[in-house]
């Protein structure tokens, strides 16, 4: 107990990638024991954090369960891990998509084996970048995700794959490069890459000048904008954003459930842990510009989510739409920081967060149900399926409206805070967001008219091409997401408490 | 157990319905039913307990029922949610319980519970009819259990709604419903146009809700609270009155109370966003009955009666609230004229009767404008559910006549009903007389009568002229409809063998005309001639006690009298005499075709504004910005790459890397390794004599470096 209750964090974070090598030596042909072998070991990872959850006391100030690890001495990088109520929800989403996302790939059959070593390989990237405490191993998390999501779009991909993987893997490499160097100049100026030291020590630095004679507030301004460019390109902020759909839509189910649902809040997270944090004063000087990106972000993604014929990439620019929201939240956070508008916020935008990594995983698999049968993406091949696949249409309904933001379901409360908390500083930007929200609800019932309602299409009622409603297995994917909605929705205490008081500490 | 407690339990057996129906029971008809019913039962009862304690309390609208728990932490505070049942809200729950009632009950009926199942229905369409015996008969609705646990959520939605003690969870009782108007609308979501309707509406209203949001947004930052008691506080609403909004020149209440009011223009289908009611009527007519008279509609007026402090604190607010409803109240009774399906002229009625109630808020006439709110639910409920009626009475006809091609809605293939369904015509004749406000007897009377009795004495001449020209043509295609349903000979052979419908429609038809008639006698005037006094006016000391001032009732004045009697028996009049012989649509002298095509509003929302949406999303934002401006962007950095790396391969590596010092140094070692083999002449003397001028060299090297 003294053990796990002292390498919480490593625990969780390492499983996974053990897990990948005991992969390893299982053979190649045993697709069943394969399949079970990664989700009972990505189980584990789950039950830790609701072990941490549990064992976490939101009432304390700072960051807990943390570790620390001589990791690069020469340049005084350390392995520190910690976890406050933001990243510890995060954690929480990440291990629970993780098993529904290898759950929801038990029809894969080619090269099982890579295919599930890289899941585990790329939950441990993402579990890196919330619990890491320093900027390195940070930055080191950051750059690990993207090789395994390479290679689960480049091998399991649709048609366009070798496009969409490119686009994706050098456009956030391409974006992080000023994040790199941001880092390395922190790590200069100050010998130390601790998070926790450099809040302290690179905000106390306001005035004077800094390497090559330049003032502090431009050096400041320049690492700003480089931090938000490499989160920007992640969350994706319009206009950083058109690898999002080509990336979504030619990765495998599993693939675009854990790349909408968890690799997009990297992005976020990268925002709320460094950004805010890091610059305050440009965080306020440029909110506005930031909340213009925002905004351009809900209104073009629910327009282009809107105009798409194809259920995937409808789905995609949904999230476009989606993220929009907590980057508004950002923005107004760092425009009123200190203020109960900034903690209205910055809690909205943490929790949309991670509503937005339950509905779009949910969706993501939705769709992707519906293409193993029909081996189309094609709105308007669908049509009337309602009758033939009566569970599979209310559970879509059902994602779709939590999706769409429905009052009594997660979305709401959390879109409903940031737009609270956004209102008084932002008010303008605010209001044209509206008109998002608006075609949220046009794009979310297009899906539905075409996919569901309408008269049948005879061509999936008979023979060959039968439309099944779904297994077992599919509706246990589901379960918990939905229950997850319904229960943010009705009760989001629970989960708001412990963001909420992280934010109030920080913020 | 305590009456609070009591209250925070009235939503939830139509919830816990709902998740019955749809996980356990969906395959059980019967059992799906009664847990729909049972549970309406049970909220009903509840309901009437809170209703009855809540009258026998006096000064009721100061010592309201109120509790509130924590729901989620907003920083250093929390944000509390709870219960508020009020003089306005324990009436509101008083029609909500019976309607809600009448019409599940009245659903079992109309989906035929009980009949066989037609060998050609299919879910998602309305049912064919099965043969029986050789006999074609109804057949059951093949989703039916689906139909109550739809039905359920919808009354989970607007008991949370009404029981709500703040705006956010009002607004979340508000959306529920917004869903389940569209799940229920496109109900038989087989056919093109429940689908198109029931996107219309959610769309529409979804506009309206976009605006109230931000509303709530605004409201929750300047008063920092959402609870209606808090609200309404002197401190706060004196706050928000004085602090400018920047907007139109309102102040924050104004501003606010307008945003809140733009979603009730949208879910009370008020102009400009009344459109998505008329097609609406696609859904089932329970649906219909409930949707669109007792209950969702009436949650936009609801709401700005809740809201009403804060609302009436700005003129230019009051004034556009009064302007609108006013403005549909008479367009929608011109609409209804000239519309030939029984369901149409009562959609586009209540849109009408909706902006009467809009147009006394919008005057400041609380107590009439609740007062109408009231008995519309109950009679245009019930009118609703006797078109209903009708049109099962009429397919009996059709599945007798075996002419499927009849359409069993318009009005035209009617025609003697009366004596095929007395207890329809009779129920439908109050409804109907209530609906044109007949003298006396019925409650639409007394509830029309208060609201031109307000605009009179409170000086708005016209808003009391378009009313009442309103009120002339609402009696006026009343008394059309009935003549041409019920009176006279049968049109169609159809019509001849309408049959009456079973106990479980018929039955909420005559509660429901009992509450049509006797509402009406809670709110006479005081001074009204002969009447007034007989029986205290009751309901403007109830509700008026919700407001923090109690509103003075208005002084009785004859002439808005008059005038309400003139327009109501010569409206009706009016309308027997014109279409007693009237036999096709041909003879009919106002079906006029810009009120038929609705003043062709749909073709211009269609042609100004989704057209363009679609164009806009799809052309520029999606192919112009996206895929060609920012992607071709991107894929310049490809080629670009691509050139500079040929640029270097070309111009430095291979000439100079490769040619120069690579090749270059290779080259180089080649030519002198050819100049050396010179050396290698295979003599030994020779050999010698290089050794020893290399040990001379080196020994002089090590002597000058080391020794020196």
């Amino acid at each position: 107990m003294e053990f796990l209750n002292n390498h919480l964090l490593s625990l969780i974070l390492f499983t996974p990638t053990i897990a990948a090598l005991i992969l390893l030596f299982l053979p190649s042909k045993e697709f069943a024991l394969l399949r079970w072998s990664a989700l009972s070991a990505s189980l584990i990872p789950l039950g830790l954090t609701i072990y941490l959850w549990n064992s976490f006391v939101p009432d304390q100030a700072g960051f807990q369960f943390q570790e620390s690890y001589l990791w690069y001495e020469a340049i005084h990088s350390t392995f520190h891990l910690g976890v406050d109520g933001i990243s510890l929800s995060m954690v929480l989403l990440t291990t629970l998509l993780t098993p529904l996302a290898l759950l929801a790939s038990f029809k894969i059959t080619d090269k099982v084996k890579a295919y599930f070593i890289l899941f585990l390989l790329l939950e441990t990237g993402m579990l890196g970048v919330f619990l890491a405490l320093d900027l390195l191993i940070f930055f080191v998390f950051w750059e690990i995700g993207l090789v395994p999501m390479y290679f689960l779009i480049n091998q399991w991909g649709s048609a366009n794959r070798e496009y969409a993987s490119l686009k994706f893997i050098i456009y956030t490499m391409g974006g992080s490069l000023g994040l790199l160097l941001g880092i390395q100049m922190l790590g200069v100026l100050f010998g130390t890459y601790d998070l926790l030291a450099l809040y302290q020590r690179w905000n106390a630095l306001d005035s004077g000048s800094l390497l090559l004679g330049l003032p502090v507030h431009t050096v400041k301004t320049i690492a700003f904008w480089a931090f938000v460019i490499a989160f920007a390109v992640k969350v994706p902020i319009w206009p950083f954003h058109t690898w999002l759909p080509d990336a979504h839509t030619e990765a495998p189910t599993a693939g675009s459930m854990l790349l909408a649902g968890v690799l997009l809040k990297l992005g976020a997270y990268g925002f709320i842990r460094l950004v805010l944090p890091f610059y305050p004063l440009e965080s306020k000087v440029f909110a506005g510009a930031l909340a213009f990106l925002a905004v351009a972000a809900i209104v073009f993604g629910a327009l282009s989510s809107y105009a798409q014929t194809d259920f995937k990439r409808l789905v995609a620019y949904s999230s476009v739409n989606h993220m929009g929201f907590v980057v508004l939240g950002v923005a107004a956070a760092g425009l009123s920081a200190g203020t109960t508008d900034a903690h209205l916020a910055l809690n909205g935008a943490v929790l949309q967060m991670f509503n937005h990594g339950l509905s779009s995983a949910g969706m993501f698999f939705l769709v992707g149900v519906i293409y193993e049968r029909t081996h189309t993406r094609n709105l308007n091949e669908y049509g009337g399926l309602f009758p033939l696949a009566p569970i599979y249409g209310g559970i879509l309904i059902f994602t779709s409206m939590a999706s769409l933001g429905l009052p009594g379901l997660n979305g709401f409360i959390s879109e409903f805070l940031i737009v609270r908390g956004s209102y008084p500083v932002l008010t303008g930007y605010t209001a044209i967001s509206m008109l998002g929200l608006f075609f949220t609800g046009a794009y979310i019932l297009k899906g539905l008219r075409d996919v569901l309602q309408g008269p049948l299409n005879e061509r999936w009622a008979h023979g060959e091409h039968k439309f099944t409603d779904v297994n077992l297995r599919e509706i246990l994917v589901m379960t918990p997401l939905m229950i997850l909605m319904l229960v943010i929705g009705v009760a989001p205490a629970w989960i708001l408490d412990v963001i909420n008081k992280a934010v109030v500490a920080l913020f | 157990m305590t009456t609070e407690l009591l209250i925070w339990l009235i939503p939830l057996p139509p919830a816990l319905a709902f998740f019955l129906i749809t996980l356990v029971t969906n395959k059980n008809k019967a059992l799906s039913h009664s847990l729909a019913i049972g549970a309406a039962l049970l909220s009903w009862l509840a309901a009437m307990i809170v209703f009855f304690r809540a009258i026998r309390v006096e000064h009721f609208g100061e010592r309201p029922f109120a509790s509130s728990i924590n729901w989620f932490p907003t920083g250093a505070t929390w944000f509390k949610i709870g219960v508020l049942i009020d003089p306005l809200s324990a009436l509101v729950l008083f029609f909500v319980a019976w309607c809600v009632l009448m019409i599940f009950l009245y659903s079992v009926g109309y989906h035929n519970f009980g009949q066989p199942q037609g060998a050609h229905d299919r879910a998602g369409l309305p049912p064919h009819g099965a043969l029986q015996h050789g006999h074609a008969v109804p057949s059951v609705e093949p989703l039916y259990s689906r139909f109550f646990a739809f039905i359920s959520l919808f009354a989970f939605g607007m008991l949370t709604l009404v029981v709500s003690d703040n705006v956010l969870i009002m607004f979340v009782g508000w959306e529920i419903m917004g869903l389940c108007s569209y799940l229920l609308i496109g109900f038989w979501y087989g056919k093109d146009s429940a689908k198109n309707a029931a996107i219309k509406a959610f769309l529409t209203t979804r506009i309206g809700d976009v605006f109230m949001l931000l509303g709530i947004a605004y409201l929750y930052s300047a008063a920092q609270t959402l609870s209606f008691r808090e609200i309404f506080s002197e401190q706060v609403l004196h706050t928000l009155a004085i602090i400018p909004s920047g907007v139109f020149g309102l102040s924050a209440a104004g501003l606010i109370g307008l945003l809140l009011f733009i979603g009730t223009i949208g879910k009370s289908a008020q102009f400009p966003l009344h459109v998505w009611l008329p097609d609406a009527m696609e859904g089932p007519t329970p649906v219909s009955a409930m949707i669109h008279a007792a209950t969702m509609v009436s949650a936009g007026v609801y709401a700005v009666l809740r809201m009403f402090p804060l609302i009436s604190l700005d003129e230019k607010t009051m004034f556009i609230i009064a302007l609108i409803g006013g403005f549909t109240a008479l367009f929608a009774a011109t609409i209804a004229i000239a519309q030939n399906d029984i369901k149409r002229v009562l959609a586009y009625s209540t849109i009408s009767q909706l902006g009467f109630m809009i147009a006394a808020l919008g005057i400041g006439a609380y107590v009439a404008a609740a007062f109408h709110l009231v008995t519309h639910a109950f009679f245009k409920a019930l009118l609703f559910l006797g078109s209903g009626s009708v049109i099962h009475g009429m397919e009996h006809g059709v599945l007798h006549t075996n002419n499927h091609a009849l359409d069993p809605q318009d009005m035209f293939n009617m025609g003697g009903l009366k004596n095929k369904m007395p207890i329809t015509f009779w129920t439908f004749l109050i409804g109907g007389f209530a609906l044109s406000g007949f003298p006396l007897v019925t409650a639409g009377f007394w509830s029309k009568d208060e609201i031109f009795a307000e605009a009179w004495s409170r000086g708005h001449l016209i808003v009391f002229s378009v009313l009442a020209f309103a009120a002339f043509l609402t009696a006026f295609y009343t008394m059309r409809q009935i003549t041409l349903t019920f009176l006279g000979e049968a049109r169609t052979e159809e019509a001849k063998h309408a049959h009456e419908t079973r106990w479980t429609m018929t039955t909420p038809l005559i509660v429901l005309s009992v509450f049509a008639v006797t509402f009406g006698w809670l709110g006479i005037p005081e001074h009204f001639p002969l009447l007034g006094g007989i029986l205290p006016n009751w309901f403007h000391e109830f509700i008026g006690g919700t407001l923090a001032h109690h509103p003075e009732a208005a002084e009785f004045s004859p002439i808005p009298l008059i005038v309400s009697l003139i327009v109501a028996l010569g409206g009706l009049a009016l309308g027997y005499f014109a279409y007693r012989h009237v036999k096709t649509p041909q003879e009919d002298k106002l079906q006029l075709n810009f009120l038929k095509n609705k003043y062709y509003i749909d073709e211009l929302y269609e042609a100004v504004l989704i057209k363009p949406a679609n164009w806009l999303a799809e052309n520029i934002v999606y192919k112009l910005m996206d895929m060609t401006l920012i992607n071709g962007f991107l894929h310049l950095f490809g080629p670009s790459t691509k050139g500079v790396g040929s640029v270097i391969r070309n111009y430095f590596d291979i000439p100079i890397i490769n040619k120069f010092f690579g090749d270059g140094s290779a080259d180089l070692t080649y030519w002198f390794g050819g100049k050396l083999t010179r050396t290698q002449t295979g003599k030994i003397q020779q050999y010698l004599l290089y050794s020893l001028i290399a040990i001379f060299v080196i020994g002089g090297l090590a002597y000058w470096l080391l020794l020196a």
